[in-house]
């Protein structure tokens, strides 16, 4: 295909006469517009007439380029006359000049360095610790309700999100689980065949499951798996005025769309937990055998190491656990902005604070249960 | 461009989810330079023909032809080569909440064209021009109007100067005067760009206003009842359903097919 795009620039008298001709289509661009220009701004005329007649086939780039010539022949008070353009590209020229312009400023942009210097972070921090006190304000107040039994909240809610986040997260639970259980296994194992004491990796890997590993693991799974989900889940009904029609039908968005959720998640992590426990000492003893510790050994030593106080212990952990994943996925969802992007910050946000609360609620815990002697 | 000359022609198509039958048997032409309007309430599936004609979603039966060329039966390759010559507006904008106007109007040129930046910006900002935003480059979607995103959207769907537009529901959400000011545009820029302009929609006063052709789908029987020129439809139509449908059910006939 022939797409050469040429020009011939005729002077008379200090009238210029413009000949295009070729191909003038964006899929086959070359680098004659900005040449012509070049070399127009070099001459020293009074008036420019254009012929297209030789033009082939054209689309906007050829309309574009007139408009270029034309804004360069204004700048440089050199007459130019549109009337010799034929009607058509005339029209689409004079379409896009039906609206005047915007001359409203755009909004300032930060620029990437001033976001990152001047960005009032303190200040902003302070802002979202007290919109995250209020969100928890609400969410008890939401509790008083629902304990008086005049909350809007519905059944069917809980029992569906029992269900997402419960079997649900089984497999997953499954896998990790059994590999945690061997990982404290051999962890054990190496440091107690040394000391001739094997059987005692019943005691590491029970004590380990029960008190910590049981409810920290399922807590950062279901963390990546339900919080992330809620804080999405939340983040695209605000995108779509979900939660404001929920407002304005005179429903507390809080009763309606988080308690259902956090009830859903406070009631399945200690099972969750439990069942964790149980295959986490399942895979200690996968370990143990391929250490010369039989069966009964292992399940009698982990019978008298493992008491009803150790497993409260993590429950009670994975209760607290709960709450913190349910309330940093449903604060992201419910302050998301609008846009795609600021679900999917949502999202990130709902993650990243569930993990790092988790860590330091185990650690309180941990101090708490030290100090009590639990 | 001749009128009379065949751009699109839709042969015999059957659309299904599975077992539910949308439409069936949907067979009609669309000419160069036509504004075509596929009318019919709401829930008779011209978002999914929409989906259909642009290959979003494969027919259960029948063809679906542009110049002669099969999207049905063509390869991802020739499917892109296709798509290349349409411009698309969707219902909402379909605008890249991440990007600015520019940047969104941008990237069809940047793709498909091997234009310098410089003249890129000049071309996107000629198209945000034609579509009265001059100087809203700079702006994200979420700070402007729903009116103007929907301008701004035409403006992508025209960046590469399509042969056929297709708009889903171009005036849904906009007041009357903003929808008129569309309407005029969409004509305007199917008359300057010689493209053919396919209008899904069920706003009377847009199809009388800019359609030229028509074909009318039934929620009921699931399949199109009559198609032409809308004023002909709405007077003389020899169903009573197409001629209530176009005179806002006020036929005053009664229901004699």
């Amino acid at each position: 295909m022939e797409s050469s795009v040429s020009y011939d620039l005729s002077t008379n008298d200090g009238c210029g006469l413009l000949r295009l001709s070729g191909s003038w289509l964006m899929r086959s661009p070359n680098a004659s517009g900005d040449e012509l220009l070049a070399t127009l701004g070099r001459t020293e005329l009074r008036a420019l007439a254009v012929d297209l007649n030789a033009v082939e086939d054209w689309d906007s780039l050829l309309v574009v380029s007139l408009i270029r010539i034309e804004r360069l022949c204004k700048a440089s008070n050199i007459d130019f006359d549109r009337n010799s353009l034929p009607t058509d590209i005339k029209q689409l020229i004079e379409l896009s000049e039906v609206v005047p312009p915007n001359t409203l400023s755009t909004p300032p942009k930060p620029s990437l360095i001033n976001r990152f210097l001047n960005g009032d972070w303190a200040q902003k921090s302070i802002d979202r610790l007290l919109v995250s006190a209020e969100f928890i304000g609400e969410v008890l107040i939401a509790l008083r309700r629902l304990s008086t039994g005049r909350a809007n909240m519905r059944r069917r809610d809980l029992i569906h999100f029992i269900e997402q986040c419960g079997p649900g997260a089984l497999r997953i639970v499954t896998l990790i689980s059994v590999l945690v259980g061997m990982i404290l296994g051999y962890l054990g194992s190496v440091q107690l065949r040394q000391i001739g004491a094997q059987v005692y990796v019943a005691d590491l890997v029970g004590l380990g499951m029960v008190r910590e590993m049981g409810a920290l693991m399922t807590a950062i799974i279901m963390a990546g798996r339900t919080g992330a989900a809620y804080a999405a889940q939340l983040g695209t009904m605000q995108t779509r005025d979900e939660i404001d029609a929920v407002v304005t039908l005179g429903i507390s968005p809080i009763e309606f769309l988080v308690l259902p959720r956090m009830l859903a998640l406070v009631a399945v992590m200690p099972l969750l937990c439990l069942y964790s426990d149980l295959l986490g000492m399942l895979g200690g003893a996968l370990v143990a055998i391929s250490m010369e510790v039989s069966y009964v050994q292992y399940f009698t030593e982990l019978q008298s190491a493992v008491t009803l106080h150790h497993i409260s212990a993590g429950l009670i952990k994975s209760l607290v656990f709960g709450v913190v994943i349910a309330l940093t996925g449903c604060r992201a969802g419910m302050q998301s902005g609008r846009s795609s992007e600021a679900v999917g910050a949502a999202t990130t946000q709902a993650v990243v604070a569930a993990v790092v609360w988790l860590v330091v609620a185990d650690a309180a815990i941990n101090i708490v249960y030290q100090r009590l002697d639990f | 461009m001749s009128s009379g000359d065949i751009h699109i022609r839709v042969d015999g198509l059957t659309m299904a989810y599975g077992d539910r039958l949308i439409q069936r048997d949907l067979s009609f032409n669309v000419c160069r330079g036509d504004v075509f309007v596929i009318m019919g309430g709401s829930g008779c599936g011209k978002s999914t023909l929409l989906r259909h004609m642009i290959g979003l979603q494969r027919p259960a039966s029948g063809d679906i032809q542009y110049n002669g060329r099969s999207i049905v039966n063509a390869s991802a390759e020739q499917c892109d080569e296709i798509r290349r010559s349409w411009g698309i507006t969707y219902q909402s904008g379909g605008l890249f909440s991440a990007m600015t106007l520019a940047e969104n109007v941008a990237l069809p040129l940047e793709q498909y064209t091997g234009l310098v930046a410089s003249e890129i910006a000049e071309i996107v900002a000629y198209k945000l021009a034609l579509v009265g935003l001059a100087g809203f480059g700079d702006y994200y979607p979420s700070e402007l109007s729903g009116g103007m995103q929907k301008r701004a959207g035409l403006a992508r769907a025209i960046a590469l100067d399509p042969e056929v537009l297709f708009f889903d529901e171009p005036s849904a959400g906009l007041d009357p005067i903003s929808a008129s000011l569309l309407d005029e545009l969409i004509v305007k820029m199917s008359q300057v760009l010689g493209a053919t302009v396919v209008l899904f929609t069920h706003e009377l006063a847009s199809i009388f206003a800019i359609g030229t052709n028509s074909v009318f789908l039934d929620n009921e029987t699931r399949t199109m009842l009559d198609g032409g020129d809308p004023r002909t439809l709405r007077d003389c139509s020899a169903h009573a359903k197409v001629r209530a449908f176009l005179k806002r059910g006020n036929s005053g006939t009664g229901d004699q097919q």
